[in-house]
C-alpha cells in the first residue's frame, strides 16, 4: 500500500499565504533605495544624450560600461545571436527599453526623479510586424542583421512534393496568433542588498531560476559567483515570463554594488505589460495533404514568429520557432514534413517562454487542419481525428520525438461521450433552426514534459538546461528536509514532494520541509519552468529517498536482526516483513547521528543521501472540447461547456492537478478570445493598462469538467508525467474549433486569434456581404 | 515632495490606530503596505482592476489602490491579517485552504477581503450573484473554480 501518492492533500503552502504572511518581494524592500527606470518612448533611434538635472542619482549605459551585454546562444548554423545591453546603448529598439535608472529614497520620488531625466532619441524607421521585417528593404533592428533574420531553422523529409501531387484533398489555410503577456498577477522585481562586510551581494528577485540567474550575473558582471547569493521569496506567478533574465535585474545588482547599498525594482503593472516579455506572435502557413479515407499523408508549414528587439536569456528567441518546428506534428501520424519557422527581430518588446510556449499555436493549427478537413470530407471532427492520432508505442515521429506511451484515441473517445457529442448535434441543429449559433469544437494533443538535458542539447543551446538535484537529509528527530534547485511559485511542489518522500520514508509529508529558492542552500538545479519540476526534482527526491530509505533498511536489519529486503518502512516505523518486530523510523535516525559507533563497520553517521535525475522526456497528453454560442451581432462568444480529458500518467495530489488543469485552461480560452498586446505603426505600445488588455474573470470562465486517464510513465521513475502546460496548449484549439463551428452554416474562416466580438463581428459582416 | 508637505493621518486598521506621516498623494495600498506594514494587501496594476488591493472600508471592500490615505481618517479599515482567529483561520481562509482556491497566493488576500465583506452582508448568495461578484478581481492561477467552490463552502459554514 502507498499512503501518501495520490492523496489531495491540502497544500503546506498554504497558510503562511491565507493569512497575510506571504512574503514577496514588494513586501521585503525594507529600508532599501528605489530604483525606476527611464525607458524608451520611441521604437527604434539614435540616442543623442541623456539628462538628469542635478541632485538626480541616475546611471546610463555610459556608467554601465564594464557590464557585458546578454547574449544567448545557439549553436547552430540557423541561429544568428543578437545581444542586448542592459541599458540601451547608442540606439533604442523598442518602446519600454530601459534607457537609464534613477535612485531614491522612495517610490514616488524615484519615479519623479525619472521623469526628469531627459532622453534625446533621433526616431528611426522602425518594423513593427514580422511580415515587414522580411520585407527587402525594410530597416535593421541590429545592424549585423539587414535582413532582420535570427532564426531561419527548416526541416524536411523526402517526397513532399510528391506526396502533395498525389493527395486526395489539399487543405491550405492562414493562421495569424496575436501577441500575449503571461501576465502573472505579481509583476517583476527584485532587491539586492551588498553586504560590506563579506563583499556579497545579495539578489531577492521574483524569478523562476535562481541558480541560471546567479550565473549570469557573475558573468555580465565580472564577478566570483560565490560572491553572489540569490534569493527566491514568495512570487506571485510566472507562466515563463520570470524564467528568462531581466535586464532590469542586472541593473538593480550592479547599483546596489556601485553605491554598496541596498536597492530595490518594483516593476509596476504598464511596465509590465510594455516590457517583461512577450510572446505567441505568430504568422503561419499551413498546407496538409489527405488521401480518399481522410488520412493525413502530409504538412507542410511555413512559420513566421516576430520575437521582438532582443533574444531571451538563456533559452534564446529560438524557442518558439524552433519548438514549432519540432512539435508541429503533435499526436498525428505522418511521415511526410515539411518546415520552414523563422523567428525575425522588431521594434518591439522581447518575446520569452509563456505556458505552452509555441503548442498552444501550432496545436491550433493542427486542430484546425484536422477540422477543415472534416468539413472538406463531410465527417464528424472526432472521427478524423481518430484516423489519424497516433496509437502504438513508443512513436517516433518525423522529427525523431519519441512518445512513450499515451492514451490519445481514448481520452478522444472519452471526451466526446463526456460532453454527449451526439446530443449537442441535435441541440445545435434545433437552436440553428431559431438563428443561434452553437457550436462544438476537439483539441487533442500531447504534452512534452520533464525532459531533460538531451532534449535542449538537441536544440544546441550554450546554456544546456535540465536535471535537478536533491539533497535530503533526516535529523535526528526523525524530521526531514529536502532541498532543491527546482524553484515552486505556486505548483504546490512543497507539498507533493513531501508526499513522494513521505512514502519513500515512512514519514507523514508534515515532517518532510522542503527548501527552495535560496543558492546559499539547494543545489545547483534549473528552475520550475516546462512542466518538469514533478517529474524531475520528484525523480531526484525519489531517488535519494530511495538511497536515504536503504540506509534506514539496513540500520534497522541490523537492530532487528533481520536481513535488509525484510524491512518495510511504512507510517513512522521498521518492521521486520510478517512479524511484529520494529522500530520507529525516529529511532532510527537518532541512533545514526547519535549511536554511531553501533552502525555497521564502514557506515557514515548521519542521514543524508543526495541525488540526481535527469530523464529523456514523456509526453501527456489530453483532449478538450468546448461548446460555445456565438452572437452574431455583437461577435460575443460565450463558452457553455468546457471537458478535459487529462492523462498526465499517476497523479501524485489530484486536487493540485486539477488546480493546474484549471487555470490552463483559463490562460487557454484568454489567448483564444480575449487577450492581445497590441503595437500601432510606429510601434507605440496601446495595451498598457488591465482595461486593454483583458485577462477573463470569473465571469468569462466556464465550470471545467476534468477527467482523468491514467497510463503510468515508462519513462520516468515515478510515473508522474508533467502537466504544468496542458490546459493552456489544447484550450485556444477548441475554443477557436468551437467558434468555426458554430459560424459554419456563415461560412467563416477564423484565420486570426484572439477572436474577439469585432473580429467576428468584421467576418460575419463579409460573410453577409459575399454569401457563399 | 519634502517632508513638510507630508500630512499627519491616524487610520484605525484592524482595530488598531496608526499614526502615520504621508504625503496627501500617497495612496491607502502603499500606506498599509508602508506606513502601517501591513503587506497582505498586495498590489496587483495600482489602476483599480486586479483587486488584489481589496480590503474592507466601513464594511464595504474597497480598491484600497484607488484610494488616498489621507481620504480614510475615521474609517474603519480591515485587512487580510485581521480575518483569522489567532491560530484559528475565518472559514473563508479555511474553505480557501480546503479546497485549492489558491496557487501562488497573490491575489489571495484581495479574494478572501471581497468575499469576506460580501458574505458578511449577503450570507446566502445565489449561484449567479457569487459568480457576478467574485469576477471583481483577478487571479491568473486557478481559473476560478476552486475560488468559487470555496466561497460557496465558506458562506455554507458562516451559516451554519
Amino acid at each position: 500500500m502507498i499512503p501518501w501518492i495520490g492523496q489531495p492533500l491540502p497544500r503546506f503552502e498554504d497558510p503562511p499565504l491565507l493569512t497575510g504572511e506571504g512574503r514577496f518581494v514588494a513586501d521585503l524592500t525594507g529600508d532599501a533605495s528605489f530604483l525606476r527606470f527611464v525607458r524608451s518612448p520611441v521604437a527604434h533611434g539614435r540616442i543623442v544624450s541623456i539628462e538628469a538635472p542635478e541632485g538626480i542619482t541616475a546611471f546610463t549605459a555610459e556608467d554601465l560600461r564594464e557590464v557585458r551585454p546578454i547574449r544567448p546562444l545557439l549553436h547552430r548554423p540557423d541561429f544568428r545571436p543578437i545581444e542586448q545591453p542592459v541599458l540601451a546603448s547608442g540606439k533604442v529598439r523598442f518602446v519600454g527599453e530601459p534607457v537609464a535608472v534613477v535612485v531614491a529614497g522612495t517610490p514616488e520620488e524615484a519615479e519623479d526623479a525619472a521623469e526628469q531625466v531627459f532622453v534625446d532619441i533621433e526616431p528611426a524607421d522602425r518594423v513593427v510586424s514580422a511580415p515587414e521585417a522580411i520585407r527587402p528593404g525594410a530597416p535593421a533592428v541590429h545592424d549585423h542583421l539587414e535582413d532582420n533574420m535570427v532564426v531561419d531553422a527548416r526541416f524536411e523529409t523526402e517526397r513532399v512534393d510528391e506526396v502533395f501531387s498525389g493527395a486526395a484533398v489539399v487543405v491550405d489555410f492562414d493562421l495569424r496568433s496575436r501577441r500575449q503577456n503571461a501576465l502573472p498577477l505579481e509583476a517583476r522585481g527584485s532587491v539586492a542588498a551588498y553586504d560590506s562586510r563579506s563583499g556579497r551581494t545579495t539578489l531577492t528577485a521574483s524569478v523562476q531560476s535562481p541558480h541560471v540567474v546567479r550565473t549570469v550575473l557573475a558573468d555580465l558582471l565580472g564577478m566570483p559567483e560565490s560572491d553572489l547569493r540569490v534569493v527566491v521569496p514568495d512570487v506571485g506567478g510566472a507562466f515563463g515570463q520570470k524564467f528568462c533574465l531581466a535586464p532590469e535585474d542586472v541593473v538593480t545588482a550592479w547599483v546596489a554594488r556601485r553605491l554598496r547599498t541596498t536597492v530595490s525594482w518594483v516593476e509596476d503593472r504598464r511596465e509590465n505589460l510594455m516590457s517583461s516579455f512577450h510572446s505567441r506572435d505568430h504568422h503561419y502557413r499551413v498546407r496538409g495533404a489527405f488521401d480518399a479515407d481522410a488520412r493525413l499523408l502530409a504538412v507542410d508549414a511555413d512559420l513566421l514568429c516576430n520575437i521582438g528587439a532582443y533574444s531571451c536569456y538563456p533559452v534564446t528567441c529560438g524557442v518558439e520557432p524552433l519548438m514549432a518546428l519540432a512539435e508541429f506534428p503533435g499526436p498525428y501520424d505522418f511521415r511526410t514534413y515539411r518546415v520552414r519557422s523563422r523567428g525575425v527581430t522588431t521594434n518591439t518588446c522581447p518575446m520569452a517562454p509563456y505556458r505552452g510556449v509555441s503548442r498552444p499555436v501550432i496545436t491550433l493549427a493542427m486542430e484546425r487542419l484536422m477540422d477543415l478537413a472534416a468539413v472538406r470530407f463531410r465527417i464528424e471532427p472526432s472521427e478524423v481525428r481518430r484516423r489519424n492520432l497516433i496509437s502504438e508505442f513508443p512513436y517516433t515521429s518525423a522529427t525523431g520525438l519519441v512518445y512513450d506511451e499515451g492514451s490519445y484515441v481514448e481520452s478522444l473517445d472519452r471526451a466526446v461521450e463526456a460532453v454527449g457529442l451526439e446530443d449537442f448535434r441535435r441541440s445545435q441543429a434545433a437552436a440553428r433552426a431559431q438563428g443561434r449559433y452553437l457550436g462544438i469544437g476537439l483539441s487533442v494533443f500531447s504534452e512534452r514534459t520533464g525532459y531533460g538535458t538531451s532534449a535542449f542539447a538537441a536544440r544546441s543551446m550554450d546554456v544546456t538546461p535540465g536535471y535537478e538535484t536533491v539533497d535530503l537529509a533526516m535529523d535526528p528527530s526523525g524530521n526531514v528536509e529536502a532541498r532543491l534547485g527546482a524553484s515552486p511559485h505556486g505548483q504546490g511542489l512543497e507539498t507533493t514532494l513531501a508526499q513522494l518522500i513521505g512514502d519513500r520514508l515512512g514519514v507523514e509529508p508534515a515532517r518532510v520541509r522542503i527548501v527552495h529558492g535560496d543558492t546559499d542552500r539547494t543545489p545547483y538545479g534549473w528552475g520550475t519552468f516546462a512542466s518538469r519540476s514533478l517529474v524531475i526534482a520528484g525523480g531526484a527526491a525519489r531517488l535519494a529517498s530511495d538511497r536515504l530509505r536503504a540506509k534506514l533498511a539496513a540500520i534497522a536489519s541490523a537492530e532487528l536482526e533481520a536481513a535488509p529486503e525484510d524491512i518495510v518502512i511504512m507510517a513512522g516505523r521498521a518492521t521486520v516483513a510478517g512479524t511484529d518486530a520494529g522500530i520507529e523510523v525516529a529511532e532510527l535516525a537518532r541512533l545514526a547521528y547519535h549511536s554511531s559507533h553501533r552502525l555497521a563497520a564502514g557506515m557514515d553517521p548521519g542521514l543524508t543521501a543526495t541525488a540526481t535525475y535527469d530523464p529523456a522526456g514523456t509526453f501527456s497528453n489530453a483532449c478538450h472540447v468546448a461548446t460555445v454560442e456565438v452572437d452574431p451581432e455583437t461577435g460575443g462568444v460565450r463558452v457553455d461547456r468546457f471537458v478535459v480529458v487529462e492523462d498526465a500518467g499517476r497523479l501524485i495530489n489530484p486536487m493540485i492537478v486539477d488546480g493546474q488543469l484549471h487555470g490552463g485552461v483559463t490562460q487557454g480560452i484568454a489567448g483564444a478570445l480575449y487577450e492581445e498586446i497590441l503595437y500601432d505603426r510606429e510601434g507605440n505600445i496601446l495595451t498598457t493598462s488591465l482595461m486593454d488588455f483583458l485577462p477573463p474573470t470569473l465571469a468569462e470562465v466556464p465550470i471545467i469538467e476534468v477527467h482523468h486517464l491514467e497510463t503510468i510513465s515508462e519513462a520516468t521513475i515515478t510515473g508522474a508525467k508533467g502537466l504544468g502546460e496542458g490546459g493552456t496548449i489544447g484550450a485556444p484549439a477548441a475554443v477557436i474549433n468551437a467558434v468555426a463551428d458554430a459560424l459554419l452554416p456563415l461560412g467563416v474562416e477564423i484565420a486570426e486569434v484572439p477572436a474577439t466580438p469585432s473580429r467576428l463581428r468584421r467576418l460575419v459582416s463579409e460573410s453577409e456581404r459575399n454569401p457563399a | 515632495m519634502s517632508e513638510r508637505t507630508k500630512v499627519e493621518v491616524t487610520l484605525a486598521v484592524n482595530g488598531r490606530p496608526y499614526r502615520v506621516r504621508v504625503e496627501p498623494r500617497r495612496t491607502l495600498a502603499d500606506t498599509l503596505r508602508d506606513d502601517c506594514g501591513l503587506t497582505g494587501t498586495h498590489l496587483g496594476c495600482e489602476h483599480g482592476v486586479c483587486g488584489a488591493c481589496t480590503i474592507l472600508a466601513d464594511g464595504q471592500p474597497v480598491r484600497a489602490c484607488l484610494m488616498f490615505a489621507v481620504q480614510c481618517e475615521g474609517m474603519d479599515l480591515r485587512t487580510v491579517e485581521d480575518l483569522a482567529d489567532g491560530d484559528r483561520l475565518h472559514p473563508i481562509q479555511q474553505a480557501f485552504w480546503d479546497n485549492h482556491g489558491l496557487q501562488c497566493g497573490f491575489c489571495t488576500p484581495g479574494f478572501l477581503m471581497l468575499a469576506a465583506g460580501y458574505l458578511e452582508q449577503n450570507p446566502d448568495p445565489g449561484e449567479d450573484e457569487l459568480r457576478a461578484v467574485l469576477s471583481s478581481n483577478l487571479c491568473r492561477c486557478t481559473g476560478y473554480q476552486n475560488i468559487l467552490k470555496s466561497v460557496r463552502q465558506a458562506a455554507e459554514v458562516m451559516r451554519a
